[in-house]
């Protein structure tokens, strides 16, 4: 195709974002209208994609390439079915953050509009970006419209928040920047698509997926790099707490998937047993944390580690089962995380209040929203007909083939998610009034309205009916487990033979 | 036919619940004509079954294909559903209609009856399954709707308590199902019923390591199987949710917790008798938890006071009695109980509920007595639940219980012989326990203070229908069906839904036998009329010298405490240390904390050092000559 699709796709919202901030007058309303227009034109360009795609094939589709520095660097571009995946996810995601800001960002909402658009951009760059550098760069530059949209938007804590989310993930993704060099050194290309074919030699895999691995972890966030996910999420404000859950995290994953299992199939092997305790200690560890919470965002965050231990757990694996589940776990993840944090922001706009405390006995004042709340909790516990279930399940039925008491234990995990998320259900939507503010609550508006009901209806639907996601990774994913299976195979035949 | 019956009452709660301010009472009415229509096609599906042998098996759709593990939507009837199937929707249609009446005054009756038959529909999508996915939407599904409707009344800490509880006790046991699913998927490939049965036979001399112990892969699978039918059934050590599950609505009580959701348990062993029959340790498993529950239920029941917890505890003894029976073999009994227990049970929870009504929702028996002149409907109902209960001769407990006992003497299983015993223990605690309640009920003086004899009053004609259903049902259903179910016709009737490796000869049972249970539930009777009416005096000389083993009883063998005090407060505390001390205390005190103030540390120091002083500055020029020096020197 000679059409620049993806280019278009990535830049559409930085474009957009510049005409917000070229824009002198100080109408809130045109800027918003703007960044809805945009971010929308963006889903329904990320649609068009995905039904244009050819499914049957695991090849990168709508390649784009052009040299950008000396020829050695080069601006790819490309998609197959499990990118696109999360670049829907992201197109969806971002309108709704956008009119989430209308409620809940009362200060600088064009900065925010700005902050989120770039934020869009650089999202989606990271999961169509094929060449080292590019992702390298869209990756970490994520980092700064978040670092701002927590430290200016964020809440009383802000300053603490915003540099320890900026820490953490500098300094793992430090690591991954010296092993994108190491690795021109030895194959002498940063593309990824050659890199798969020129197979990276033994003796440096082992450190260069460690290298990469620091970065995903944080990221992830993985235990024990977890702890600034529950203070960015407390201080960010609703939009940034979404976006943050919804799609950061999954960049991560989306990045094991890309590149650590493809590029370093033997290290992949040889970390196995780290990942699947890490992502033990990660489900059990956090669930437990998560029961004891008395923040309803922490308690969130806490959770979205959990189902990130699920997710690493399911993508090492490396089984049909194993990585389907994880990605479809990380979309549903993306979707149920979305509609909690917006849950959340909804009663925080009108009281001001995160602790589950001061809540109690919505069902009586609020009941659309106790309905969405308590939909959204059980698709959070992985209720069978929600996506949360099918993502879990599959996860747990591939881990099962590798290992049976890891699977065993993260099964375990299941009971304790039902725990806290009953929990915190019972304490804030049912039970008596305590706090005498609940009386004079209005229940959701319209916008609220719209946007929970598109999320619950994406995760009852795929809950039910898959199909279209699991088919869209079925060739890809095929193709990851054959070269590794391949990978592993020629090295073992090699040390048979010495 | 088939679609109509599994999707009708999901159309019911749907429309119902959207279309409640239509008109007065559009929800109650739509889901119960709903749930009332499937109950009709049941009737007509079971029938040409027993005629026939038709079934229809349907295939929706495709749920979810990922490698081989591939689930689809899909209707299969066979024998052993159609009779769940009939049990669901009739027992499910009668307490939607008694819910018109016994919930009239609730102002969230359009949401309590999408409830209803929500649940309707997922134990129907759970009984139809072709395949364990399916199976286990629907074993999620109802304990779901279980959740929701025992915190029906939300206000209440106590309901909300129960309801959490009865989700996390269940998640246990469905955490032991997926397991099992885990398993069966990995060595058979599939996780289809149909494909599974037909490859047992090969895999059955399986061994493999599990956690150090050898163990036979059937065994295994059966066991891990077995933790989710402990789970649904309330079982011993998975059954505290079930008492407490009595704070929900009376009617949720007689549906979800006597008649049907908590048989999904029997369901699943009966469902799965191709796979359990290839493992007798397994079945021995079975069979041992089913006697501990049905004796450890039936002593507990003796001395609660509250009406349904009595019924309750009732209900998870006979669980044990249907346990039991398909431990030893003889699923077809189990089913057969099922179906016999369905009737009355749900017969003396509406019973309850009906006095519960007229007391104003009083439930404590020591507050009650004397009142089957103002309740005769409710009196002579209840008195024939009682009867079918404990097994009183021709009403239909009595064919299934003693058939339970006949086939436990015959079967050549380990522990039949202990099941005999225990059998017919039980049926005699069964029989005290129930005639307790019911005199302490009905009989005696009037006790209640707070309402005066004269407002109790008999409930109105649309709760009174369904208890008058049910009695039939309690009365006939054994003596109608007992043929068909386990008689000389039950091959042709179960054909190849249950597996037999080698079936129970039913002959030959000698006469004491036959004779012994009856005689014992008939002579109880006298003897708890003496005791609990005309000289209770007695019993409370009884307990007040074996206080001790009273409270015991009293306080369920003091099992919830003992979770309380093992899973519960240690969970909490090691999240709490986990928290404070890990994340906290650890990780960001050593981690990112620790960095920053490292930092500012040593740049603190670092800054010191530049103090702008030349001599300052001299001083350490020298000093690091001076070690230069040295150090050339010495090499």
């Amino acid at each position: 195709m000679n059409f620049p699709i993806l280019s278009t796709l990535i830049f559409l919202p930085l474009v957009s974002s510049f005409f917000i901030f070229l824009s002198k007058n100080e109408n809130n309303n045109s800027s918003i209208y703007v960044s809805l227009f945009s971010s929308i034109a963006t889903f329904l360009l990320s649609l068009f994609l995905w039904y244009s795609m050819d499914l049957d094939v695991p090849d990168f589709q709508f390649v784009e390439e052009q040299s950008w520095i000396n020829d050695f660097i080069k601006f790819k571009l490309g998609i197959d079915g499990i990118s696109i995946l999360f670049i829907l996810l992201t197109a969806f995601i971002t309108p709704l953050c956008i009119l989430s800001c209308i409620n809940s960002i009362k200060e600088r909402l064009k900065e925010f509009l700005i902050a989120i658009l770039v934020l869009e951009t650089l999202m989606i760059g990271v999961f169509c970006s094929l060449d080292l550098v590019i992702f390298y760069l869209f990756f970490e530059a994520g980092l700064i419209p978040m670092f701002i949209i927590i430290g200016v938007w964020g809440g009383p804590k802000k300053v603490y928040s915003a540099f320890k989310f900026f820490l953490f993930t500098l300094l793992g993704s430090v690591l991954m920047l010296v092993a994108i060099i190491a690795i021109y050194w030895i194959t002498g290309t940063t593309d990824i698509t050659q890199i798969y074919e020129i197979k990276i030699p033994k003796e440096y895999q082992n450190l260069l997926w460690l290298a990469f691995f620091s970065s995903f972890a944080v990221k992830t966030p993985m235990w024990p790099v977890h702890t600034w996910l529950p203070d960015a999420h407390v201080e960010a404000p609703t939009a940034g707490s979404v976006i943050l859950a919804a799609i950061l995290l999954k960049m991560a994953g989306y990045g094991f998937i890309r590149f650590s299992i493809p590029m370093f199939p033997l290290g992949s092997e040889f970390f196995t047993p780290l990942v699947f305790s890490l992502s033990i200690v990660a489900i059990i560890y956090t669930s437990l944390v998560a029961l004891m919470q008395d923040d309803m965002k922490k308690l969130i965050a806490y959770s979205s580690v959990a189902h990130m231990g699920y997710v690493t757990l399911g993508i090492f694996t490396l089984t049909k089962q194993g990585i389907e589940g994880s990605i479809f776990q990380m979309i549903s993840h993306g979707l149920i995380s979305a509609a909690l944090f917006l849950c959340v922001g909804v009663v925080y706009d009108r009281l001001h209040s995160r602790l589950i405390n001061s809540y109690g006995g919505l069902v009586s004042y609020l009941p659309k929203y106790s309905i969405f709340f308590v939909v959204f909790a059980l698709a959070a516990l992985g209720l069978p007909g929600t996506t949360g279930f099918l993502g879990e399940f599959l996860v747990l039925v591939g881990s099962f083939q590798k290992n049976y008491l890891v699977a065993i234990l993260a099964t375990f995990g299941v009971v304790l998610g039902a725990a806290y998320m009953l929990w915190m259900t019972k304490r804030v939507i049912f039970g008596d009034v305590k706090n005498e503010q609940i009386k004079s609550l209005k229940d959701t508006n319209k916008l609220e309205n719209l946007m929970l009901i598109s999320l619950a209806f994406l995760i009852i639907f795929f809950g039910f009916y898959p199909a279209p996601l699991i088919e869209t990774l079925n060739a890809p994913v095929d193709n990851l487990i054959n070269n590794y299976e391949q990978a592993i195979n020629t090295t073992n035949l090699v040390n048979n033979d010495q | 036919m088939a679609y109509a019956i599994v999707f009708l009452p999901l159309a019911g709660a749907l429309i119902g619940y959207l279309g409640k301010n239509l008109i007065k009472n559009f929800a109650e009415i739509t889901t119960s004509f709903f749930v009332v229509m499937s109950a009709i096609f049941s009737i007509i599906v079971f029938w040409k079954g027993i005629q026939n042998s038709e079934y229809e098996n349907y295939l929706i759709f495709e749920w979810i294909s990922s490698g081989n593990f591939v689930a689809n939507w899909s209707i299969n009837i066979d024998p052993l559903s159609s009779v769940m199937l009939i049990v669901i929707t009739f027992i499910s249609a009668l307490v939607h209609i008694y819910s018109i009446g016994y919930m009239s005054h609730d102002p969230h009756k359009p949401r309590f009856m999408s409830y209803l038959s929500l649940f309707t529909f997922s134990m129907l999508s759970l009984v139809v399954s072709d395949n364990f996915l399916q199976l286990f939407f629907g074993w999620e599904g109802v304990g779901l709707c279980s959740y929701l409707l025992i915190g029906f009344w939300y206000k209440k800490e106590t309901a909300n308590d129960a309801a959490i509880k009865a989700f996390i006790v269940n998640r246990v046991g469905d955490f032991g199902l997926a397991v099992g699913i885990f398993l069966i998927f990995f060595y058979f490939g599939t996780i289809n019923f149909n494909e599974i049965f037909r490859l047992v036979p090969q895999l059955s001399e399986k061994q493999l390591i599990f956690l150090g112990f050898d163990f036979n892969l059937i065994t295994l699978i059966c066991l891990f199987l077995f933790i989710g039918a402990m789970g649904k059934s309330a079982q011993f050590l998975l059954h505290t949710w079930l008492p407490d599950a009595m704070e929900g609505p009376t009617p949720v009580s007689a549906l979800i917790h006597a008649a049907t959701m908590v048989t999904a348990g029997v369901f699943l062993v009966v469902k799965c008798s191709p796979i359990f029959e290839y493992s007798k340790v397994a079945l021995n498993m079975v069979t041992i938890v089913g006697m501990v529950t049905a004796i450890f239920a039936a002593s507990v029941a003796l001395v609660q006071n509250d009406i349904k917890k009595i019924v309750a505890y009732s209900t998870c003894s006979q669980l044990g009695y249907m346990f039991f029976a398909a431990g030893i073999g003889a699923y077809h009994v189990a089913m057969f109980h099922l179906f016999t227990h369905a009737f009355f049970k749900a017969l003396l929870f509406l019973g309850a509920g009906s006095v519960i009504h007229a007391f104003n929702d009083e439930q404590d028996i020591r507050n009650m007595g004397g009142i089957r002149k103002k309740l005769p409907f409710t009196y002579v109902a209840m008195l024939i639940g009682t009867l079918a209960l404990t097994g009183f001769p021709f009403l239909s407990g009595f064919y299934s219980k003693d058939a339970i006992i006949e086939f436990s003497y015959l079967s050549e299983a380990s522990f039949s012989n202990y099941a005999v015993f225990i059998g017919v223990f039980t049926a005699f605690l069964t029989a005290i326990y129930s005639w307790r309640l019911f005199f302490k009920t009905f009989h005696g003086t009037y006790n209640n203070k707070k309402v005066p004899i004269e407002k109790t009053h008999e409930s109105p004609i649309i709760m009174l229908f369904p208890l008058f259903l049910l009695s039939i049902g309690a009365i006939l259903a054994g003596f109608l069906f007992k043929e068909t179910f386990i008689g000389h016709l039950n091959a042709d009737f179960w054909q190849s839904s249950i597996l037999f490796l080698d079936e129970i000869k039913h002959e030959r049972v000698p006469i004491w036998l036959l004779y012994l249970t009856p005689v014992l539930v008939i002579i109880s009777i006298p003897i708890s009329f003496y005791y609990f009416v005309l000289n209770p005096n007695i019993l409370e000389s009884i307990k007040k010298t074996n206080f001790p083993f009273y409270n015991f009883l009293l306080n369920k063998w003091y099992i919830d405490e003992i979770y309380e005090t093992i899973f519960v407060k240690p969970a909490k505390r090691i999240g709490s240390f986990f928290w404070k001390k890990g994340d906290i205390g650890t990780i960001d005190r050593f981690g990112p904390d620790g960095i920053s103030k490292l930092v500012k540390m040593i740049s603190s120091k670092a800054g010191r050092f530049q103090t702008g002083f030349i001599y300052d500055y001299a001083f350490v020029m020298l000093i690091g000559l001076s070690i230069l020096l040295t150090y050339l020197i010495l090499t």
